[in-house]
């Protein structure tokens, strides 16, 4: 019941004290709405692609590539090393990929071709990164092998070239050759887009999954870096070429299968150091989604300095809340020496002027979540990969919530405890 | 109601210390009306302040009805001062920011009653004072009597058995003192222990009891020698 006398004593304070309270209320929105816009920003790009599995799903780097000693090796295989890999096939699940673009010829005779992002990859992509699928499914590993003329493609391209809901076995024309189509996907966006970050870590997903070995067979066109060395001869793309562009990841459900599979690749490399492919000591790397987002630095630089301006800019506005607060406070000795005279304890007082710096935070935590959503519909309008992505979501939404709690009440307390000591006495006499 | 003895309080700083309170015995039974009277400086409103739990001294006991005060914390002190004591002064402290019915209501929620039974001890207060009329009314549009009458009807809204009063009547014209005063006997006569710090020798000659304090020190005059005392005496403020 007390709570709710000192909520009515705090709104009769604030009408009393408009402009004082309203310049507080704005320190604190302004505050809480840039921190959370740019936090917001931060926890988008940060955010874990594959929740739950993300711990056990590894990039892995075997460098053919001659280099410095403790340098660290090419993020990329060369597609002998990634199709070798793929064959032993040592790990629970494992996929090499590139990415292409490739011209697509609808049948519908209104559409005129376009080119559409496509990943050529090995059929373990899918379920080994929960890609979820509206319909069909992936294709099989025998499809993979016998170079078959299969496609998965996004659902927003199966509405763009078929109409929504069609049977499988629709035909798609790439570069002119006809692929069935096994699978339409769901909406998929992992952000960041984790297995290939040199095309823009928050690009959308492809329209198009095909099969490596066919790419490969069709000489579908390829996107991406390509890194060559020595004499890789005309074809960068050759089974033999001295050039990487191909990813590798593989999927290990425990740290032993991890270490066994660590082991294995130190073991290949030794194996083609002999074999005279490789002419450095054996060195491999394997990091998981987490680590290799951190290593690849997926998360902008400017982002996390941002973050940390808003948080001192936040620091700053409660600093000013905390000066008017003691202000306004102090102003009301006066009443505080009635208040305990009357039979109010320092708690009490403690309490109610805490009571009433919190209310403060709430009214400026709302309008610094209205800020929040105005700054990050600002970040949506600016031309960045992560644009579309920059909304405030639940986790976010409880974080502001936590966040303007917090603040109001560490603003509160010195001057709430300020308040709470002093002594009546003389307040009494001095009115 | 009152039990002192050997109370002493020094007030120290850096350079000086003062000692307002000098070993100060002081006995008030219950339904007792207690005159405190003294030079400026002297000490009285320090011991309002001690008796009120106001602040807290610096040697000696204070029993307040029956309970020691220096084994109580400062919400145990807090109570007791909500529950038995109820304070009336020279510039009648009534908040601004509230109305009359709010101002007689803060020492009942103090006290966590419920709101019927505020309601029927706010009303009950300002009835008695008066004031019914005007519990919507906030301080500053009624005259000083009026002030003094609502913080008396604050004073006892809680029917604390003790009222501390400290010149009560020190900022209002002689009309309206004497109707604040006939309402402070009127609530002595119905059992509530009085003690008014005051300069004016009309409250001293009413009282039953006068004590005289100088120098921190306190003794005991009959009311009549006090009211001869005081008049060769240049009255001027209270400490």
């Amino acid at each position: 019941m007390q709570f709710f006398y000192y909520l009515a004593l705090a709104r009769r304070s604030f009408l009393r004290h408009r402009v004082l309270t309203l310049l507080m209320v704005v320190a604190i929105a302004l505050g809480i709405g840039t921190s959370m816009t740019t936090l917001t920003v931060l926890h988008v790009l940060s955010a874990d692609p594959l929740p739950g599995k993300s711990e056990r799903i590894y990039s892995v780097q075997v460098d053919a590539n001659p280099r410095s000693p403790g340098q660290e090796p090419d993020p990329q295989l060369t597609r002998y090393d990634a199709e070798a890999l793929l064959a032993a096939r040592r790990a629970q699940r494992q996929a090499l990929m590139a990415g292409g673009a490739t011209a697509l010829q609808p049948e519908r005779p209104d559409l005129r071709p376009f080119y559409a992002d496509a990943r050529y990859t090995s059929a373990d992509f899918f379920a080994m990164f929960d890609v979820p699928f509206a319909r069909g499914g992936a294709w099989s590993a025998a499809d993979d092998e016998a170079r078959a003329r299969v496609a998965v493609i996004s659902k927003e391209l199966e509405e763009k070239l078929f109409g929504a809901g069609q049977d499988m076995g629709q035909r798609v024309r790439l570069e002119q050759h006809d692929f069935v189509v096994v699978g339409v996907l769901e909406h998929w966006r992992p952000a960041p887009r984790f297995y290939d970050l040199a095309q823009g870590a928050f690009e959308q997903s492809e329209q198009v999954f095909l099969p490596f070995s066919t790419s490969n067979e069709l000489q579908l066109g390829i996107s991406g870096n390509i890194s060559c060395w020595g004499d890789p001869g005309p074809d960068p793309r050759a089974l033999a070429a001295s050039c990487s562009w191909v990813q590798f990841w593989a999927q290990l459900d425990s740290r032993q299968q991890a270490a066994a599979y660590r082991d294995f690749l130190l073991s290949y490399a030794e194996e083609q150091r002999r074999a005279g492919r490789f002419t450095q000591p054996a060195d491999v790397q394997l990091r998981n989604v987490t680590e290799w987002l951190d290593f690849r630095r997926a998360v902008p630089s400017d982002v996390r300095l941002q973050v940390w301006l808003a948080l001192g800019f936040l620091v700053v506005c409660l600093l000013d809340t905390v000066g008017l607060l003691l202000a306004k406070f102090l102003r009301r000795s006066p009443e505080i020496g009635v208040r305990r005279a009357l039979g109010a304890s320092r708690r009490a007082i403690f309490t109610q002027f805490l009571v009433e710096a919190g209310l403060v935070g709430l009214v400026g935590g709302v309008l610094g979540l209205g800020l929040a959503w105005l700054g990050l519909w600002a970040v949506r309008q600016q031309p960045v990969q992560y644009a579309p992505l920059a909304e405030l979501d639940p986790t976010m939404l409880a974080l502001s919530l936590a966040l303007t709690l917090a603040s109001s009440v560490l603003a509160g307390i010195l001057p709430a405890w300020r308040a709470g000591q002093i002594a009546p006495a003389l307040q009494l006499k001095s009115q | 109601m009152i039990s002192i003895q050997g109370v002493s309080k020094l007030y120290r700083t850096e350079l000086v210390q003062t000692h307002a309170l000098r070993a100060l015995d002081l006995e008030v039974r219950a339904g007792e009306f207690l005159a405190v009277t003294g030079p400026s400086g002297s000490g009285k409103t320090t011991l309002l302040n001690v008796v009120g739990l106001l602040e807290d001294f610096s040697a000696g006991e204070y029993r307040l009805d029956g309970v020691d005060i220096q084994t109580l914390n400062d919400d145990a002190r807090s109570r007791l001062r909500n529950q038995k004591i109820g304070f009336i002064f020279q510039s009648f402290n009534l908040i601004a920011d509230l109305n009359l019915y709010d101002n007689v209501d803060v020492p009942l929620r103090y006290r966590g009653l419920p709101r019927a039974e505020r309601r029927r001890r706010i009303e009950g207060a300002l009835e008695r004072v008066g004031l019914g009329s005007r519990m919507k009314h906030y301080p500053g549009e009624l005259s000083g009597g009026q002030q003094q009458r609502a913080a008396i009807a604050r004073a006892v809204a809680g029917e604390p058995p003790l009222l501390l009063a400290d010149e009560p009547t020190g900022n209002l014209d002689s009309q309206m003192a004497r109707e604040v005063l006939e309402i402070l006997e009127q609530l002595n006569a119905q059992g509530v222990t009085l003690v008014i710090v005051t300069h004016d020798s009309e409250i001293a000659a009413r009282a039953q009891r006068n004590v005289h304090i100088v120098d921190g020190m306190a003794s005991e005059l009959e009311p009549a020698a006090a009211l001869l005392r005081r008049s060769s005496q240049d009255p001027s403020h209270t400490t």
